[in-house]
């Protein structure tokens, strides 16, 4: 059998010259199920030369590379696509794959060649798509992927019956040996031009006069697999003359079979069983019976009692590491950024073009990209995870508790990568295929304490609680901050439990879920993964965060005061002056002026004008909130929450009746609110264009916002009820 | 073609019960899927067809969702859905 890895592949029509259409730049579309290797053999053909961008309104990542065919032909234009089981589509994945396969998405050509990827560990299920995509009569090529492990497990497939079955060219492929590569670009220049044969199966009588009839006198595969479509998909066609037609033909054939529509279906099989049976054997009678690799791993890994048990410790060591290992690239960047701005501070004169760049554009933008490491080894074992296919397996443990709540297993997953960040939790929803339930997720995921909360914590947590134990070992800050990461899940619960019962109510979602077989992770996945997401959080601290900060920058600079001295006088005024000097420019800016305006609203809460201002800064982010206090409070470090001056600066504050601004009490009020609060202008963007309307966003913030104050005003005023200041 | 999925003189012999109702490791034969809407195409699609023989392998900690191998692959989903699926009982 291997021998047939280092043959060139193996045509069903012999002739092997490039057709003349492989002259100009092709399009080719890698289209295959989850987890058949399709990204990996993605990767292995373009390298890292690809481009990540997302298709139109949605945020379905459009995967797109170079790959060299031949050395005499242009590199053609290879697009991943997501994972899908079926061109009948179920979650948005699907439909985006669908409709770029069917060159329905705007400004992308139909694909000139459809690259098929199966798994031939799995193939009568792999082989499905391979039905539907032999009716849509496009060129075809198949691309037999985990050969080698189809080999171990004593399967033996026959690639010339195969081929002559399927009527398209079939090649082998060991992605990891780079294998069959080269065999794979030669089958599809061959394939350019060349219409796939059709399906070899055919319906009862009765339904084939009906599909004759949709697809008119002269009509090809394209026309029959319009008509199959119409006929049989779920939805209707959107054509009124057309719809009509169906309708009469669906009633015709429900009169004599009630279960008319499941004929293509089991036809579709019926066929691929026959295949199967002529092109496989296996070599041990045993093989269908004796457990699997993953059985024997899933002993341990979802057993009843070991697997949330293990579930667990894999979280916790997640986020151990990810707060443990990122502290020293992020203390590089930090003190990288606060460099920066001193160098662009010493080149610049002073004025307005310096405190822009510095105070504004350097420290907001710097405050974001601190969490870049952060971001880079979340996705490095989301990767992992899902790579592994232990991502698979965390949604069945998780199912049964998540649908207590009405949410669907798979939304375990994104909600777990919120606590990272809620950017990319909520891009992870668009597998639940459920609107109505992707929604729900979305809608409390930004109750997950992202690490964008914890410099927040740690700053109140620093100046009013560290000292303490409890019991003489328990540290209070830790038990604070775990209550704080307690209360967001709570009442994300809460929230969900009453959104599912109210303007989402829909019937429990269902669950059909491919438990994936373990594989070892490939590097280049996981490196392409991380960087694509890095580069996507960069795009946005460029652009959405330095917008952001420039407008805060403005907002509380301007109208300007008059410095009180001339510059050459200036360096001699003392500290305190200086401070005044800021006090009192922040007092008169449009900041100030809001916090003021604010304050007789948030006073409730122990909030003063001073965290007002903090407040309708860190609405745009919520980290803005240590950086705008430092302002403020005007300390020199801007961003390290655990500075010893900001804590200071905060425990000495006083209101202008001499009492203390900060209590334990007004800290504890300020971190219940930031748990709850929407705070979060990225979050805001990725809902609207996730959702594609402004409802859902404004409902959030509308929502998140209430609750918050209400839960902050019931902490602050029962915390004085209870005789705490 | 299609009376190959009949397979009537099983159901008679074995008596016919849903997915849901079997306990770990038994081994059945599908004979229908229920229903028409998203949940019924979607197992269809994915395999369970009239015909295919499936194995329960194990019930998630909470007794729900159940995994079952079908096709030589593995598929996790909940009672209520593994309810809609008829089968048959067949030894080894």
């Amino acid at each position: 059998m291997s021998s047939l890895l280092e043959s060139p592949s193996l045509d069903v029509e012999t002739g092997g010259s490039a057709s003349p259409a492989a002259r100009r730049q092709l399009t080719v579309a890698l289209a295959g199920n989850p987890n058949a290797g399709k990204t990996t053999l993605f990767n292995a053909l373009t390298g890292l030369r690809q481009k990540v961008a997302n298709y139109p309104g949605v945020t379905v990542e459009r995967k797109e590379g170079a790959w060299a065919l031949a050395p005499d032909v242009p590199a053609a234009r290879l697009l991943d696509l997501p994972g899908l089981y079926s061109l009948d589509a179920a979650s948005i994945d699907e439909q985006i794959a669908r409709d770029v396969i069917t060159g329905r998405i705007q400004n992308l050509p139909a694909p000139d060649v459809i690259v098929a990827v199966v798994d031939a560990t799995n193939l009568e299920r792999n082989l499905y798509l391979v039905t539907q995509l032999l009716e849509y009569g496009r060129p075809l090529v198949v691309a037999l992927t985990m050969f080698d492990l189809a080999q171990k497990r004593n399967l033996e497939i026959d690639m010339r019956q195969l081929a002559s079955a399927l009527g398209v060219e079939i090649v082998p492929v060991v992605v990891t040996r780079r294998r069959g590569l080269a065999a794979l670009a030669e089958a599809v220049l061959r394939a350019a031009g060349k219409n796939a044969a059709g399906a070899g199966w055919r319906l009862s009588d009765e339904a084939e006069q009906e599909l004759a009839a949709l697809t008119g006198s002269n009509g090809n595969s394209l026309d029959r697999h319009t008509a199959l479509r119409d006929l049989y998909a779920e939805e209707m066609p959107e054509d009124e003359p057309r719809r009509l037609l169906v309708r009469e033909a669906r009633a015709r054939l429900s009169e004599s079979n009630p279960t008319w529509w499941q004929e293509p279906l089991l036809a579709r099989y019926d066929w691929i069983e026959r295949v199967a049976s002529r092109a496989v054997r296996s070599s041990s009678n045993t093989a269908a019976h004796a457990p699997t690799t993953a059985e024997r791993i899933d002993r341990v890994l979802t057993h009843k009692i070991l697997g949330p048990v293990i579930l667990i410790a894999v979280m916790l060591v997640v986020f151990q590491t990810i707060f443990s290992w990122a502290a020293l690239p992020m203390d590089l960047i930090d003190s990288g950024f606060g460099r920066l701005g001193e160098f662009v501070g010493n080149i610049l004169p002073e004025g307005l073009l310096r405190d822009l760049l510095v105070d504004g554009v350097i420290t907001g933008v710097g405050g974001v990209i601190v969490f870049l490491p952060q971001i880079l080894l979340l996705f490095f074992f989301i990767a992992v995870l899902e790579d592994t296919g232990y991502m698979a397996r965390a949604a069945f443990l998780m199912d049964r508790l998540m649908r207590g709540v009405g949410l669907h297993g798979k939304a375990f997953m994104p909600l777990l990568s919120s606590f990272a960040c809620a950017i990319p939790g909520i891009m992870a929803t668009r597998t639940i295929e459920n609107p109505k339930d992707r929604l729900a997720t979305i809608m409390i995921a930004p109750f997950m304490s992202c690490s964008a909360r914890l410099p927040v914590y740690t700053l109140m947590i620093a100046a009013f609680f560290s000292t303490q134990k409890l019991f003489g070992f328990i540290s209070i800050g830790a038990l604070m901050i775990m209550a704080m990461y307690v209360l967001g899940i709570l009442v994300a619960i809460g929230v969900a439990w009453v959104l599912k019962r109210t303007i989402l109510k829909a019937p429990t979602p269902p669950l059909v879920l491919e438990l994936p077989p373990y594989r070892v992770p490939n590097p280049l996945t996981i490196l392409q993964m991380m960087l694509s997401r890095a580069w996507l959080f960069l795009k946005r601290a460029g652009t959405v965060i330095l917008a952001i900060s420039i407008i805060l920058w403005a907002l509380a600079t301007f109208p300007r005061m008059e410095k009180p001295s001339q510059t050459a006088t200036a360096r001699a005024v003392e500290a305190g002056s200086e401070v005044d000097y800021h006090g009192e420019q922040l007092r008169q800016s449009y900041a100030g002026r809001a916090g003021r305006a604010l304050e007789p609203v948030i006073r409730p809460l122990g909030f003063d004008w001073k965290m007002g201002v903090a407040l309708i800064s860190s609405f745009a982010a919520r980290e803005t909130l240590v950086s705008t206090l430092s302002i403020i409070y005007n300390v020199g470090d801007a961003d390290d929450a655990g500075s010893d001056s900001l804590v200071g600066a905060v425990r000495e504050a006083k209101r202008p009746d001499g009492t203390r601004a900060w209590t334990p009490l007004v800290a504890l009020s300020m971190m219940v609110f930031f748990v709850l609060a929407m705070q979060c202008m990225s979050t805001v963007a990725i809902v609207r264009r996730e959702t594609n309307s402004w409802r859902w966003p404004l409902f959030m913030v509308a929502y998140m916002t209430v609750l918050a104050y209400l839960a902050s005003f019931i902490t602050y005023q029962g915390g004085r009820l209870l005789g705490f200041t | 073609m299609l009376s190959i999925r009949t397979l009537n003189s099983q159901t008679e012999a074995t008596g016919e019960l849903s997915l849901a109702a079997l306990g770990v490791g038994a081994r059945a034969r599908v004979i229908a899927v229920k229903g028409s809407g998203a949940v019924a195409r979607r197992l269809m699609e994915m395999g369970v067809v009239p015909g295919a023989p499936v194995r329960v392998i194990k019930a998630a900690p909470l007794g729900d969702p159940i995994e079952v191998r079908v096709r030589g692959y593995h598929l996790a989903l909940r009672r209520a859905e593994a309810q809609s699926i008829t089968v048959v009982m067949t030894d080894e």
